[in-house]
């Protein structure tokens, strides 16, 4: 069966997803994250999603999942290169994801994922990063 | 009976032409058709002439059917008419009239000619006013078409003129709304503003509705649509320039926008710097007694 | 938002019926009905709504219905174009159809985002169920 290839660099996985997701390789995705999470250690999940045409509720449930398990091993879940087809499209779904971070490309998403990890070794809090 | 009637009307409409043609026109003109200065006399009279001389054809090659292929002609004549009126201003009356008093100088002709053949008469003005109530028809279906496509066509000009996105700084979009916002212009509101925050790697954008005269449910959720979606990419939004009038009516509304909103543009623009992890300084003290 | 019967008279310029029997099916439903969107001419957001749609409601003729197919038709009324997709499968059917099209509730596990999801990305929207016979769901969108 495919899967798709999961990333480590410094303490964060990266996974990009270029494929049509059928349901079988998402499920194979949250497996494989949960596993290598535990594994590796990781303090933070980067998941690139520029070359999704579409989400729907089956692929939401999966990235909020591992969104959730992540949480739960002390690991930071950013989702990134959303379409804006597709934002607007999840929205209507009425799937709007809140409990996942999200950031407009790797960069960015690496950016705020250094930030914790950076913070994390200063005093181990990971903070808002924006105070008014 | 209808054939008889056809016939005759066909007759008439061949043979009094001219008389026909005059009469109409001066029924046009005493109808005010020319008061408005919309159109001029000589345009009226060519009108008038094509789709008479036209009407004349099409009866001659077959049946009094505006339905029949030999009207297609002057149903095309018709529909050019009635367009150009639609678009210089007339009034559904005065156009449904164009055709329409045509019917009275074709009466009176075929009470001419069948003065002694009352069986022929009636059918004749039974298939003339059956006629020409479908020509008018005709006309008046492509009136409010044209003013549809009119109405259409400007909708989406103003929807389009009026949702642009500005880039404040780097990374800081804004997004001044004016005028009242429907789902269809939020629509393009929404995927103009996402699509420019992908262009412009934004990573804040205001929306400004300092120019939006009511937030009803409807307005606020839309709006609160549009922050989901640009939060999914990446992206927060800031709302700015909500008016105590709409603030009050809001909160009496139930309306609940939970989501970061100050007083102006200017307010929201330093939050949004202060965020992106920037200040503004003053280079000098602007006080000129500092000799 | 209509509950209408979705355009039953409109003319339908291509047809075609594909199989719902498992989750590759699902991901070919998909591609068809985008390659269907792009040929009606619907933008890019339209286009992934009733994808997006399409998904949902494939999926659930396959873990709710057992399996079934989907008609997608092109449609042209006037200068007016659109997708129409029909999804019928021979499932326990729906008993509370309201039930079934508020969000969040479900009886599989999932979201429960499906079937109201899918009402909402589509310009019409039409069910019809019967306990024990099937369900058929049919949506579509217009340019």
């Amino acid at each position: 069966m495919d899967r798709i290839p999961i990333l480590k660099l410094g303490g964060v996985l990266i996974v990009t997803i270029q494929v049509d997701m059928h349901d079988r390789l998402a499920l194979a995705l949250e497996e494989d994250l949960t596993a290598k999470i535990a594994s590796t250690g990781a303090r933070g999940v980067l998941i690139e999603i520029s070359a999704l045409e579409i989400v729907d509720s089956f692929i939401g449930r999966m990235l909020d999942n591992i969104a959730a398990i992540s949480r739960v091993l002390d690991a930071e879940t950013v989702v990134v290169g959303m379409r804006p087809a597709v934002a607007i499209t999840l929205v209507e779904l009425g799937l709007e994801l809140t409990g996942i971070k999200t950031a407009l490309n790797v960069e960015r998403g690496m950016a705020m994922m250094q930030a914790r990890l950076h913070e994390d070794d200063e005093d181990g809090s990971a903070r808002a990063r924006y105070e008014d | 009976m209808a054939n008889e009637g056809t016939g005759a009307l066909v007759r008439v409409v061949s043979e009094e032409e001219g008389t026909i043609l005059t009469e109409w026109l001066g029924l046009l003109k005493s109808g005010g058709a020319l008061q408005t200065g919309r159109i001029r006399e000589a345009e009226l009279q060519t009108q008038a002439k094509t789709v008479l001389g036209q009407l004349r054809d099409a009866l001659a090659s077959g049946g009094s059917n505006a339905d029949l292929e030999a009207y297609a002609t002057l149903r095309d004549t018709l529909g050019e008419i009635s367009r150009s009126r639609a678009i210089q201003g007339f009034t559904p009356t005065d156009t449904a009239n164009f055709v329409l008093s045509l019917k009275e100088p074709i009466f009176s002709s075929l009470s001419r000619s069948h003065a002694n053949d009352a069986k022929t008469l009636a059918a004749a003005i039974l298939s003339t006013s059956h006629l020409l109530d479908q020509l008018s028809l005709h006309t008046m279906e492509v009136f409010l078409q044209s003013r549809e496509d009119v109405i259409g066509r400007q909708g989406q000009e103003i929807a389009e003129l009026s949702t642009p996105v500005v880039r404040l700084w780097d990374g800081i979009l804004a997004l001044p709304l004016i005028g009242t916002l429907d789902s269809a212009r939020t629509g393009v509101v929404m995927e103009n503003l996402l699509q420019a925050i992908v262009d412009e790697e934004a990573e804040i954008a205001i929306i400004d509705i300092t120019g939006v005269p009511t937030v009803d449910t409807l307005v606020a959720q839309h709006l609160l649509k549009a922050i989901a979606a640009a939060r999914l990419m990446g992206a927060d939004c800031i709302i700015s320039g909500i008016r105590p009038q709409i603030a009050q009516t809001m909160v009496h509304l139930g309306v609940e926008l939970n989501v970061v909103s100050k007083a102006t543009l200017a307010d929201a623009f330093a939050l949004a710097l202060r965020r992106t992890g920037r200040t503004v300084v003053r280079k000098q003290p602007v006080s000129p007694s500092a000799s | 938002m209509r509950m209408t019967k979705t355009g039953a008279r409109v003319p339908v310029t291509r047809t075609e019926t594909l199989p719902i029997r498992s989750g590759d099916d699902v991901v070919r439903i998909r591609q068809a009905v985008r390659t269907r969107a792009i040929e009606a001419g619907l933008g890019l957001v339209d286009q992934t709504k009733i994808v997006t749609a399409a998904s949902e409601l494939a999926r659930n003729a396959l873990d709710y219905g057992g399996g079934g197919e989907v008609r997608v038709d092109v449609l042209q009324e006037g200068m007016r174009k659109g997708v129409r997709l029909s999804f019928s499968d021979q499932g326990p059917g729906i008993p509370d159809i309201q039930k079934a099209l508020t969000d969040h509730y479900t009886t599989g596990g999932g979201l429960g985002l499906g079937l109201g999801g899918a009402k909402r990305l589509s310009n019409e929207f039409h069910i019809e169920s019967a306990v024990g016979v099937g369900t058929r769901v049919t949506i579509a969108r217009w340019k």
